[in-house]
């Protein structure tokens, strides 16, 4: 299936980095994508470097979707890991679809989520410790949260059994 | 395991079509002999297609395929008889092919009633009976579903439309070839079918229209085909479609018989999965259609791990369409957004054998597995 997709996403499709979940991370995203019903969660732990900035030490997805999906989540966790936080909101979809060759158009809604994901992870972490949070990264949050709450809707019954899953845990 | 979506030409097919292109490329018009041997070889197709369907071969109208059958036969009888009324019947899981058309109708003061199905697929013919109105012009009912594989009861419906003096069209795009099929027994007055669903050759299909129905042509210009469909025939295609019916009425009944077998053996392995469904009726279904869908995972994902383990599948999943939209077949039936997002379809074919099912049977598990570790909705 050459046509559809580029190497690079079927690589990181097939053997995806960075997946699972992490144990009392420091900050969650989930974000859901209105458009094709797919859905995403990030993890994120943070450590201070030496000079005393936040970085990300450890990140983890787990994504419920398309080919797209799978490797976009598997991408920004390969950009984000181990940089700054500031380093990390600089990244763009168009950084994510640059580093998997590319995307056929109809699936660049994908990267979205990718990119929002890990924004939303970082609002978190920031606004659980009262850091300051930058006032684009707290517009962006406000327009996902909205979104997201939207996609939680229509998938209620999947995140009712999600969490009695994980409660039996 | 997606011959649904199309199959390979049978090689005696393709020995059939082979003179035709450049040793006997006469245009069935012409007077001469290289023109009436292509008449002729048409006409033995035409023959070979109405025996398989029991209709006479002058009520075979050769068309493109599938997709141009469904056109004509719809817009052909709403345009022919809209004195007579402009009210269509058709139900949620036709194919696009007759939906959009139905849509496109609406344009022109053409009212659809669309049919509500079962959570198996099953369209009520009692629902029919009560949909018929005086200015009835058209009912559209298609014989098997293409992606949960749901027979109707094509033969109740028939009897109903021709008591009320209804034309009844069916879309067996994919029954043709795989179900027995008799227009006389089943009252049907539009048949649509396409060759390269059976072993024939793509771009090549017919219409069977019930002899004094009055239809109205897609094509003007030429008067081919009974003055219902002009432009030169493919004659290569047709031929080949042709033998392709002829090898369908030998090889149909134990090809079903083995398929329905190999299928069951395939849904009783997959089913095994936790959280797998199968989708369309348990026992009314196509001999060579098994769907599925598995809860928390994305159908295209599926797809393309199952590729690249030499398998072919499709999945009506919102990630896989045009339009991002799921399947309207798989909402038809109740399946909500998320369910029809992880789902898979596999059609077997005359090639699939017993290993196919096992190798199958084996690889899918692993791969759902798989996914299902990626999902938020892990277990």
């Amino acid at each position: 299936m050459d046509g559809l997709y580029t190497k690079k996403v079927m690589q990181y499709f097939k053997h995806p980095k960075n997946m699972g979940r992490i144990e009392n991370p420091d900050g969650i995203g989930k974000v859901g994508n209105k458009i094709c019903g797919d859905l995403m969660h990030l993890y994120i732990k943070i450590k201070k470097d030496k000079k005393g900035r936040d970085v990300i030490s450890d990140i983890k997805f787990q994504t419920f979707g398309c080919v797209a999906a799978i490797s976009t989540s598997s991408m920004i966790t390969t950009l984000a890991k181990g940089k700054t936080i500031d380093e990390a909101l600089k990244i763009t979809k168009q950084d994510i679809v640059k580093s998997l060759g590319n995307l056929p158009k109809i699936k660049l809604h994908c990267s979205v989520l990718a990119a929002d994901a890990l924004s939303e992870a970082i609002y978190d972490y920031l606004s659980k410790n009262n850091l300051p949070v930058p006032k684009e990264l707290r517009e962006k949050h406000e327009r996902i949260e909205q979104e997201t709450s939207q996609i939680e809707e229509k998938y209620k019954d999947y995140i009712k059994m999600e969490k009695k899953i994980w409660k039996m845990k | 395991m997606d011959y649904a979506a199309t199959t390979p030409v049978d090689p005696r097919v393709l020995a059939a079509m082979k003179p035709y292109f450049s040793e006997k490329f006469g245009n069935a018009s012409s007077l001469h002999s290289f023109g009436q041997e292509a008449k002729y070889a048409m006409e033995e197709a035409r023959n070979n297609i109405a025996d398989l369907i029991k209709a006479e071969s002058s009520e075979i109208i050769f068309t493109s395929g599938g997709t141009e059958s469904n056109n004509f036969a719809i817009k052909g009888i709403a345009f022919a008889n809209r004195e007579r009324g402009r009210h269509i019947i058709t139900s949620a899981l036709e194919h696009d092919a007759v939906l959009e058309p139905c849509e496109w109708l609406k344009k022109f003061g053409f009212e659809v009633a669309i049919l509500p199905v079962d959570k198996y697929g099953l369209i009520d013919p009692a629902d029919v009976e009560k949909a018929i109105r005086k200015d009835t012009i058209l009912v559209s009912i298609m014989a098997a579903n293409n992606e949960i594989g749901t027979t109707q009861k094509i033969g109740e419906i028939g009897r109903i439309c021709s008591r009320k003096n209804v034309p009844f069209h069916t879309d067996a795009v994919q029954a043709f070839g795989k179900t027995l099929i008799d227009v006389e027994k089943m009252h049907i007055d539009l048949l649509s079918a396409s060759a390269h669903k059976m072993y024939g050759p793509k771009g090549v299909g017919c219409l069977y229209v019930r002899k004094g129905l009055k239809i109205d042509p897609l094509l003007h210009g030429g008067g081919h085909e009974f003055g219902l469909r002009s432009t030169t025939e493919n004659v290569a295609g047709i031929v080949g479609f042709g033998a392709a019916a002829e090898l369908r009425k030998k090889e149909m009944k134990p090809e079903a018989k083995r398929l329905t077998s190999l299928r069951d053996k395939l849904i009783k392995n997959i089913l095994k999965i936790d959280h797998s469904h199968l989708n369309g009726h348990p026992a009314l279904r196509l001999p060579n259609n098994a769907n599925f869908w598995f809860d928390f995972i994305e159908g295209e994902s599926l797809i393309m791990h199952l590729d690249s383990k030499g398998i072919a599948a499709s999945t009506g999943s919102a990630c896989s369409s045009k339009d991002l939209e799921p399947s309207h077949v798989l909402l038809a039936i109740g399946l909500r957004h998320e369910q029809a997002h992880g789902s898979l379809r596999l059609t077997l074919g005359k090639y699939n054998t017993d290993a196919d099912v096992k190798y199958v049977s084996k690889v899918l598990p692993e791969i759902v597995e798989k996914l299902r570790n990626i999902s938020p909705f892990k277990k």
